[in-house]
């Protein structure tokens, strides 16, 4: 297969950054798209050029790390997949693709497709752990919790943090992840110790990095290759809004 | 009440304060559209025009329109504060984007479509509401002023039918992402009742707005 990839290329955070255009022939279409720009940066080693930089880590689906927003689209057209699960049989032979970072303020460029997600981690810190006991290990299933409540925390925690939700907003919202992370521990029993502070300090977090609001567009939702449902947004607010008025100071 | 401040300011609260303020709204809609029926009465507008006697000097309707005018201001300057937030948050944009893949024209257009809106509002406002407040208007036969004239006259003219119904539809395709929205910004978000409140959001989008847009046409047709 034949490809015309429009790529961004920055130098770094301050450079201003433009696309460039490179021509790829020779693509199988079984390679995933990671393999794709895997190729072309050996072409442009070859020719002694700056190979394109992009994130990626297990290219297994689950560590988030491949961040590219391609045709207009996080991680491609393809639904429920991360970037190194895209195959370039999900493309036309001969067709033009343009591939973006994640734009996003709170998400800097690093240098071309590589973006820091380093806000994600501050607004885990900021109340996304429980307390946990000292002492021995405590015996598996000690603690009942009904199959239906255990089902909908574990779809929450599947959030593999990749920053789609925030790419795919048109506000550059992180409501679907932080709602994910408020979700995933509010539900469950070993979570309720800081369940109202965890809401109230994660959103807070949230908004100190300078992430927008949510129009409930359900984009994010639509574009997570984890498929975390727009109903965690929902619980959040849930969770904000009633630790605001019911805590304590 | 700094904690209130501070909630009624961050990013969730700021949606609380435009879904409450577009619930009221939603449900001002109702109230508006039954009286304005009584338009199509055939009774040379007495009954419209007592109507709308009642409606500005009733004390608790006065009280309530008060609410009403803070309420669209509140809507209108939050999603404005909103609107420039959101453009923050992503200030080099996306060459491409393809919206269509994984959003609702109307959710990912709310800001354009509110703004028809708000121009309607104005024309709207000063047609009619400023006229019966402030303007000189005829007495009909029971001594009330006659704003059903005032109404009839509007409405004969084509172009100005064309701008009211070209209106409603904005107003259908705001309403038809802000209903269902209104309820998933309040934490309303259950296996149960989501999917009812998401069709009842699309009736009232099209019944309100398509019944409004239906007293100019047919007073520009029996004018």
């Amino acid at each position: 297969m034949k490809f015309k990839l429009k790529i961004w290329r920055q130098k770094n955070n301050q450079d201003k950054g433009a696309f460039k255009t490179y021509e790829l022939d020779g693509v199988s279409s079984d390679m995933s798209f990671l393999e794709m720009i895997d190729v072309l940066n050996e072409q442009l080693i070859d020719k002694d050029e700056d190979p394109v930089h992009f994130d990626h880590d297990c290219r297994e689906g689950i560590c988030g790390m491949c961040s590219m927003y391609i045709n207009g689209e996080p991680h491609g057209p393809l639904r429920g997949v991360t970037t190194c699960q895209l195959h370039m049989r999900s493309f036309q032979d001969g067709e033009t693709i343009t591939i973006e970072p994640w734009r996003a303020k709170a998400f800097p460029i690093v240098k071309d497709l590589a973006v820091d997600r380093s806000a994600f981690d501050r607004v885990i810190q900021a109340g996304g752990y429980v307390s946990v006991n000292t002492g021995g290990t405590p015996d598996a299933n000690e603690i009942p919790i009904p199959k239906s409540v255990a089902d909908e925390a574990f779809n929450a925690a599947t959030c593999i943090g990749c920053g789609a939700c925030v790419a795919a907003c048109k506000n550059a919202s992180a409501m679907l992840f932080v709602s994910a992370k408020v979700s995933q521990l509010s539900m469950l029993p070993q979570g309720q110790v800081e369940r109202s502070e965890r809401a109230e300090k994660m959103v807070a977090q949230m908004d100190e990095e300078g992430f927008g609001a949510c129009t409930n567009t359900g984009a994010c939702s639509a574009e997570c290759p984890k498929g975390i449902d727009l109903s965690n947004i929902a619980r959040m607010n849930r969770e904000y809004l009633g630790a605001k008025v019911g805590s304590q100071s | 009440m700094s904690w209130l401040s501070d909630t009624l300011t961050s990013t969730i609260g700021r949606k609380l304060v435009m879904s409450l303020t577009g619930l009221f709204l939603i449900i001002f809609l109702v109230v508006h559209l039954a009286g304005n029926f009584q338009l199509l009465a055939d009774d040379g507008g007495l009954a419209f025009n007592a109507y709308a006697k009642f409606m500005t000097s009733n004390p608790i309707i006065k009280f309530t329109s008060y609410g009403l005018y803070a309420f669209i201001l509140i809507h209108i300057i939050m999603s404005i504060a909103l609107a420039v937030k959101n453009k923050n948050a992503r200030p080099v944009g996306y060459d491409k984007v393809k919206g269509s893949a994984n959003s609702s024209f109307s959710s990912r257009n709310m800001g354009i479509l509110g703004f028809i809106i708000f121009v309607f509002l104005v024309i709207h406002l000063r047609n009619f509401w400023y006229e019966m407040h402030w303007g000189s208007i005829p007495m009909d036969e029971a001594g009330n002023k006659d704003l059903y004239a005032v109404v009839n006259a509007a409405f004969a003219e084509w172009w100005y039918v064309a701008i009211y119904v070209a209106c409603m539809v904005g107003l259908a395709f705001h309403l038809s992402h802000g209903f269902s929205s209104a309820f998933q910004t309040l934490g309303v978000n259950h296996s149960k009742y989501t999917p009812f409140i998401k069709k009842l959001g699309i009736v009232y989008a099209i019944l309100i707005p398509a019944a409004f847009a239906s007293i100019p046409v047919i007073m520009f047709f029996n004018s």
